[in-house]
């Protein structure tokens, strides 16, 4: 990927950290707090532009440092998936949640 | 001054108790209408204050943001900047807020200041509140975000006389300086902006907001059923399995009874009115009519009884997030799945259901498939042509033949819905996928006496709509069917002569290749009113009076004209065609333009046209020409 691609908003790192996970991945039983919500390299994604994405995922709550817990997935091929976002639950669909990345808590981490 | 009515707007987030506290402020005096131009149901209703000051409430659609994303959000975005065509922007802006969901209403209340109109916060669902023990220092939020702030209990009418008082108050004030608290400054937020008002809104749940004590757990744990990987589906199918069962059998006497009714109605009229063109016109045309809409309302009821139930339980977000992938692999969206739910027992309120989908696109092409879903009108018309060529025999020992090919007509309906969305979303709208993402409101008991106000509107609205469209097109069918009279002497049924009869038989030669007769044929154009007025047509053709009732008689004169494989084609055809001008009329209306219902129509048709030639070629070469 071009790395020279200016970005408009905070990138996800481009490799994760140690004990970080992007939400597409995520098990069930995964927990920790949003480390980042961005989608640099999500242009044209999805029929939506990145930062169309970005912004729906920040008015539900997505936002740095929002503690989150997937609590369900679905039968088919793990999706979508239910998160426990702060005080409320959200489902959504594990491509709409690669450009979320979540720093889980250590004792989840294994 | 303020001789004129004040107007105050209810916006909040979704399944915050908008529509309750619109309920409990207004009571009885409300009434459901459309918005112009566009076709988002407006809510609207008064309150009369202690001074006896007139106070006009609108319930906007719920809202996370004033960045609208469908079209019912676009209307409370217009509705709060004045910009809806029409409207007067409203006095006074109530933000309605779940009191144990407070953060993203937090920051709409932030985009709500930008706008400058007056607002009053109602603290819903305090009840709720209170019993999680949540702490919320009100004097202190409501000096931060500059709004009063009123604890309310919508469904038990708690706090309503406090929020009226509130604001009358802000009304008054604004009356008295005749300016806003300030100008507007509102734009559409870039994400750093949003992430701003975050930041905002969680410094003032720290400063404000004590977490709760006894937080709810029931609503994780009743997830942890319906949401389970397997029991999760098999609970959902068997909730569809007895919605279908209450709306086909608990229906029935009910409907039995109206069409006695309505049929017991003609019979008084025939009798007091002279034979002729007028007691024909009133008979045949407007009871009949007006009956052909009315038999549907209990099925109609039942089916929106349960969906009502369900989503004010919180489980239809559930049902989406379950059927999300098996949707999804056909290309529809997780929420198309309860408008396609309602098209089984008629498209019209299916198509009309469809406006909770976000995206245009996904919206289009749901609407587009909902009158495969087999509808209700339909099954008159397979009970008559199974009655008359399936043998009623038993198969495997256990089940019934003629049963099964009901099912068969059912799983073709739903196959081909789901591949024609398919094949949409392939051919045009190639990697267009909105994305699914859905708020799972905390479980609530349904209230019963807003369950039954909400039927009561939706029924309204549907025998409203349908009505008035159903009506004018079946005084035209009449006029088609009776004019001109036949000659003197004519030995054929009366029909034969009509302009119906005259257009079936100049159509009759496109259908000879599908094996269609022309009795046939001239069914289908009463059959445009709505699908089940081909059994009476049919009826009509055969010179079987009263074919409704007598559906032996006249299943057993089809089985002696036609020959198997007409049959089948004919089952096909109805399973296909665009046998329903009021839907195409609905589908005009809701998306706004003659296109749509024109692609509808025409891809029908040739589907129902090329299905039943291969069913009746196919037929022919088993021998059962
Ligand atoms: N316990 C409780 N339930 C409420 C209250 N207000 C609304 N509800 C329930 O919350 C659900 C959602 O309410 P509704 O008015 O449909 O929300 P809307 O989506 O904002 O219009 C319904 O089941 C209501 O009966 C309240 O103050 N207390
Ligand atoms: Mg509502």
């Amino acid at each position: 990927m071009d790395d020279s691609y200016p970005h408009p908003t905070p990138a996800p790192a481009q490799a994760l950290a140690p004990g970080e996970v992007r939400l597409s991945q995520a098990r069930v039983g995964d927990r920790g707090v949003i480390g980042a919500v961005g989608a640099p390299d999500a242009q044209g994604r999805g029929g939506l532009d990145a930062q169309e994405l970005e912004r729906r995922l920040l008015e539900l709550g997505f936002v740095e440092g929002a503690s989150l817990e997937v609590i369900h997935e679905g039968a088919i091929g793990h999706d979508p998936i239910a998160v426990r976002l702060d005080d409320m639950r959200v489902a959504l669909r594990r491509k709409d949640a690669v450009d979320i990345v979540l720093r889980l808590t250590p004792e989840a981490a294994q | 001054m303020s001789t004129a009515t004040a107007r105050i707007a209810l916006v909040g987030n979704p399944n915050s108790g908008k529509t309750a506290l619109f309920n409990a402020l207004t009571g009885s005096h409300q009434k459901v209408a459309n918005y112009a131009g566009v076709t988002v149901e407006k809510k609207e209703g008064t309150i009369t204050t202690a001074s006896g000051r007139t106070v006009s409430v609108l319930d906007l659609p719920g809202t996370y943001s004033l960045r609208a994303r469908s079209p019912d959000e676009a209307v409370t975005r217009d509705a709060i900047l004045g910009q809806l065509k029409g409207e007067t922007p409203p006095d006074v802006v109530v933000c309605v807020a779940d009191a144990t969901n407070l953060r993203l209403v937090l920051r709409l209340i932030l985009e709500l200041r930008q706008v400058g109109r007056p607002m009053v916060l109602a603290l819903n669902m305090f009840d709720i509140a209170q019993r999680q023990g949540l702490r919320i220092d009100l004097e202190g939020l409501a000096r931060d975000i500059g709004a009063p702030i009123v604890t309310t209990v919508a469904t038990r009418k708690r706090g309503i006389e406090d929020l009226v008082a509130q604001i009358e108050a802000k009304v008054e004030a604004l009356a008295a300086t005749g300016a806003l608290e300030s100008a507007n400054t509102w734009h559409e937020p870039s994400p750093a902006e949003i992430r701003q008002a975050h930041a905002e809104a969680q410094r003032l749940m720290k400063a404000h907001v004590r977490p709760a004590e006894r937080p709810d757990t029931l609503t994780g744990k009743i997830d942890g059923v319906l949401l389970h990987p397997v029991a999760g589906l098999a609970i959902l199918l068997s909730l569809l399995f007895v919605m279908f069962q209450a709306v086909f059998a608990w229906a029935g006497p009910l409907m039995d009874g109206i069409e006695g009714g309505i049929g017991a109605l003609g019979g008084l009229v025939a009798t007091v009115l002279p034979d002729g063109l007028l007691q024909s016109l009133i008979v045949d045309g407007l009871i009949a009519g007006v009956g052909s809409v009315l038999v549907f309302l209990p099925q109609i009821l039942i089916l929106f009884l349960f969906i009502i139930l369900l989503e004010d339980f919180g489980y239809m977000a559930r049902a989406a997030f379950l059927m999300d992938r098996i949707m999804g692999g056909a290309g529809l969206h997780g929420r198309a799945f309860i408008p396609l739910l309602s098209s089984f027992a008629c498209a019209i309120p299916g198509v009309m259901a469809t406006r909770v989908i976000d995206s245009k696109r996904d919206r289009l092409t749901t609407i587009m498939v909902a009158p495969l879903m087999t509808c209700s009108a339909r099954i008159p018309v397979y009970t008559l042509i199974i009655a008359a060529f399936i043998p009623n025999e038993t198969v495997w020992g256990f089940a019934s033949l003629q049963g099964l090919v009901m099912f068969g007509l059912y799983v073709a309906g739903i196959t081909s819905a789901l591949a024609i969305s398919f094949i949409a979303r392939r051919l045009f709208w190639r990697g267009q996928v909105e994305p699914f993402l859905m708020e799972l409101p905390t479980y609530k008991m349904p209230d019963a006496k807003s369950v039954l106000r909400n039927l009561w509107q939706r029924a309204a609205i549907f025998m409203n709509r349908a009505g008035r469209i159903i009506l004018p097109l079946m005084v035209l069918i009449w006029v088609l069917s009776t004019f001109p009279y036949p000659p003197e002497g004519a030995t054929g049924p009366a029909i034969d002569y009509s302009f119906a009869g005259q257009l079936g038989h100049l159509i009759h030669p496109l259908f000879a290749p599908i094996g269609f007769n022309w009795q046939m044929t001239v069914a289908l154009i009463p059959g445009m009113a709505a699908r089940e007025v081909a059994v009476g047509a049919l009826g009509t053709v055969y010179a079987v009076a009263n074919a409704e009732e007598q559906v032996g008689t006249l299943a057993g004169a089809l089985s002696a004209d036609w020959s198997l494989a007409m049959g089948l084609a004919f089952l096909t055809w109805y399973v296909f065609a665009p046998q329903c001008a009021p839907t195409l009329a609905v589908v005009k209306r809701e998306t706004n333009s003659w296109l749509w219902p024109t692609v509808m129509f025409a891809y029908m048709i040739t589907l129902a046209y090329l299905a039943a030639m291969g069913v009746y070629h196919g037929a022919v070469a088993l021998g059962w020409g």
